[in-house]
């Protein structure tokens, strides 16, 4: 079944779509010009313990956000 | 002369392409009116003399930062530019690339880590990518250097075209037109170097890693400085210099105030390189032997890190510890830069982005980070004492950091901004690269050290001579002895210690001081105040007020945490 979840909630490994980045222009176009779009497959590398930094790899980039960062990040995954 | 810019996203191998373009005269120059390095060289490419320009990375042509509007606008300055993109990335790194072609530029594409494509699986159609985008493409490998020549013989077709004005989402559409036409992708098996890649920012087994790859280190820059100094510069010093100074001390009597100034006191008899304190002969010894094997191995150490791509991992996992301290992860990368010199740790700084995130990075730097060339000497002096008094004084600066870091974090008003960085790939350092830089920056320590050092030691012993200390010495007796613990005598410390802190430390070096003495005046000389070319880079980055403030917190916390060390050591 297809689901909706934020970037936290991806187990490492996990592969999802993004579906939308709630946030205003200037953080969705710094994550766009990153390689986080909306559409665009994304794979949860790790997530750091106490609310810390998340990666994940989009394409052949690896990135890290902030958990804050993460949450406003919405993800299709097929669970 | 013809500008040739580099311009590409971070992390594509610009300095690799650099410095394979430009031969020995490379220079690093700040960008006029601001702070912000980039590297020049001059070199002659197709018989012409041509200046080429290594621009900081950037992800597009609109600037969010103080480093990007510097890179728009060179940009807009330049003959020729070679867009340096990473033909692994090649969807992310084109809308730079489109950016640049829809707005007139002359541009020539340099596709680059050609050979990665292999191993990862990515097949690109160059002829056709060169078509859809109008401009000459050249798959380059820094590495090898394979390509470069061709770039070089096709940068004449690099011409100015026409500007037009594209609508942002639709710049995203036409990328994944291009990439499907010209990129296809096959399944490949994950190397070593991508496993490790994964291992490194796991929660647990990164950390581990990190503590390996730092203890790594620090053994490795201990064994290349200590064996440099004990097998080769001290001897070297003792075997060619030693006679030289000592017949200019037979000549000039081995006394008198030119004495005093050049050789500096004589010790049972004989030069001391460590305590005469001459120009000549402590003055000398100091950058030359005691400092410089170690700013040699830890550069070298800290060039094979950072082209390794280890550093931004390292921020990832210290994100929240740092967050704690009011900062985030990236920070560390400012505190390993400042470990070396807190110039360069202090520009490191303008990569945060809020004011608050600054002044608790600069001032937890500067009062808790001492610079390759103080530990150095610390190490050499306190060292001979025993490693607990050793261990004392680092892990005094330690907790000083960590508390001083909460402390601020919990008073200062404002949040800290979350992480947000690309973690590169590992790559194996190219020897070339690595050297180049290892060479660019222990030229700048000779340069901005042995004048200061100089400088430092003529005006301790003029004011030694002139009995100006013996009287600042009356004056602070009550902070020195009575709060520190330290005879008066060491305020000279103290005095050279805004011009250099590694010839402070080496004057604490003929006071005679006991252990607790010694490690109480290295404590303080880190913490109290910093040396003045960071003082000026500080007061640059911060504003002024800001480094009032700064600098007040630095003596109040020496005043203090020497007193407390006076007490319970």
């Amino acid at each position: 079944m297809d689901m909706i979840v934020d970037l936290t909630r991806l187990k490492p490994g996990e592969e999802g779509v993004v579906r939308e980045i709630i946030g205003g222009p200037g953080l969705i176009r710094r994550l766009e010009n990153m390689g986080i779009r909306t559409g665009r497959k994304i794979r949860k590398m790790s997530s750091h313990f106490w609310h810390g930094p998340q990666t994940v790899q989009v394409g052949n980039t690896n990135l890290a956000l902030g958990y804050g960062m993460a949450k406003k990040i919405l993800v299709e995954v097929e669970r | 002369m013809k500008k040739i810019l580099l311009v590409g996203n971070p992390n594509v191998g610009k300095s690799a392409i650099f410095s394979r373009l430009t031969g020995v005269k490379v220079v690093v120059a700040n960008y006029p009116g601001t702070t912000v390095e980039y590297t020049k060289g001059k070199t002659r490419l197709l018989g012409e003399a041509v200046e080429i320009i290594d621009v900081p990375g950037i992800y597009s042509l609109s600037p969010t930062c103080k480093a990007e509007e510097v890179a728009v606008k060179m940009v807009s300055e330049a003959d020729v530019i070679i867009n340096v993109v990473d033909a692994t990335n090649l969807e992310r790194n084109l809308s730079l690339t489109l950016e640049l072609i829809e707005k007139g530029y002359p541009v020539i594409i340099a596709l680059n880590f050609w050979d990665e494509t292999k191993h990862k699986g990515i097949n690109i159609d160059v002829d056709k990518l060169q078509e859809l985008l109008g401009v000459a493409v050249v798959p380059t490998c820094g590495l090898t250097g394979a390509g470069i020549r061709e770039l070089v013989m096709r940068m004449r077709e690099a011409k100015p075209g026409k500007k037009v004005d594209i609508d942002y989402h639709l710049r995203w559409q036409k990328i994944g037109e291009i990439v499907n036409q010209v990129q296809k992708l096959t399944h490949h098996h994950h190397t070593f170097l991508q496993i490790l890649e994964e291992l490194s920012i796991k929660p647990f087994i990164g950390l581990l890693l990190a503590f390996f790859v730092i203890g790594i280190s620090f053994v490795v820059i201990r064994f290349i400085g200590e064996s440099l100094i004990n097998y080769i510069l001290d001897p070297a010093f003792e075997n060619t210099w030693r006679p030289v100074v000592t017949k200019i001390s037979q000549a000039l009597g081995g006394k008198g105030l030119v004495h005093y100034i050049l050789i500096g006191n004589l010790i049972n008899g004989e030069i001391d390189f460590g305590l005469s304190f001459g120009l000549l002969t402590t003055g000398l010894y100091i950058p030359i032997v005691a400092v410089l094997p170690y700013i040699f191995s830890f550069y070298l150490m800290l060039g094979i890190l950072e082209d390794f791509g280890y550093l931004p991992r390292l921020a990832v996992l210290v994100d929240n510890l740092m967050h704690k301290l009011g900062l985030h992860g990236y920070a560390i990368i400012s505190m390993i830069l400042g470990l070396g010199c807190n110039v360069p740790g202090a520009l490191a700084t303008r990569l945060l982005e809020n004011r608050r995130e600054k002044f608790i990075a600069s001032t937890l730097m500067a009062i808790a980070v001492p610079c390759m060339a103080q530990i150095a000497v610390i190490v050499g002096l306190v060292g001979r004492r025993g490693f607990l008094p050793l261990g004392t004084v680092f892990f005094t600066l330690f907790i000083l950091w960590v508390s001083l870091g909460f402390m601020l974090n919990k008073i200062l008003k404002g949040e800290t901004p979350p992480l947000l960085l690309e973690i590169p790939p590992y790559r194996i350092p190219i020897l070339t690269v690595v050297i180049k830089k290892l060479s660019w920056r222990i030229k700048g320590f000779l340069f901005a050290a042995i004048p200061y050092v100089l400088l430092g030691v003529f005006m301790v012993n003029m004011l030694y001579a002139l009995k100006v200390i013996d009287f600042l010495a009356k004056i602070f007796t009550p902070v020195l002895k009575n709060i520190w613990g330290l005879p008066p005598s060491a305020i000279s410390a103290l005095l050279v210690g805004f011009l250099r802190k590694d010839v402070a430390v080496g004057m604490l070096g003929p006071l005679n001081l006991t252990t607790k003495q010694l490690i109480i005046g290295s404590v303080i000389l880190a913490v109290y105040f910093p040396c003045v070319a960071t003082f000026v880079v500080l007061t640059r980055e911060l504003g002024i007020r800001d480094m009032i403030k700064s600098a007040m917190l630095m003596i109040v916390i020496a005043i203090i945490v020497g007193g407390i060390l006076n007490l319970i050591l």
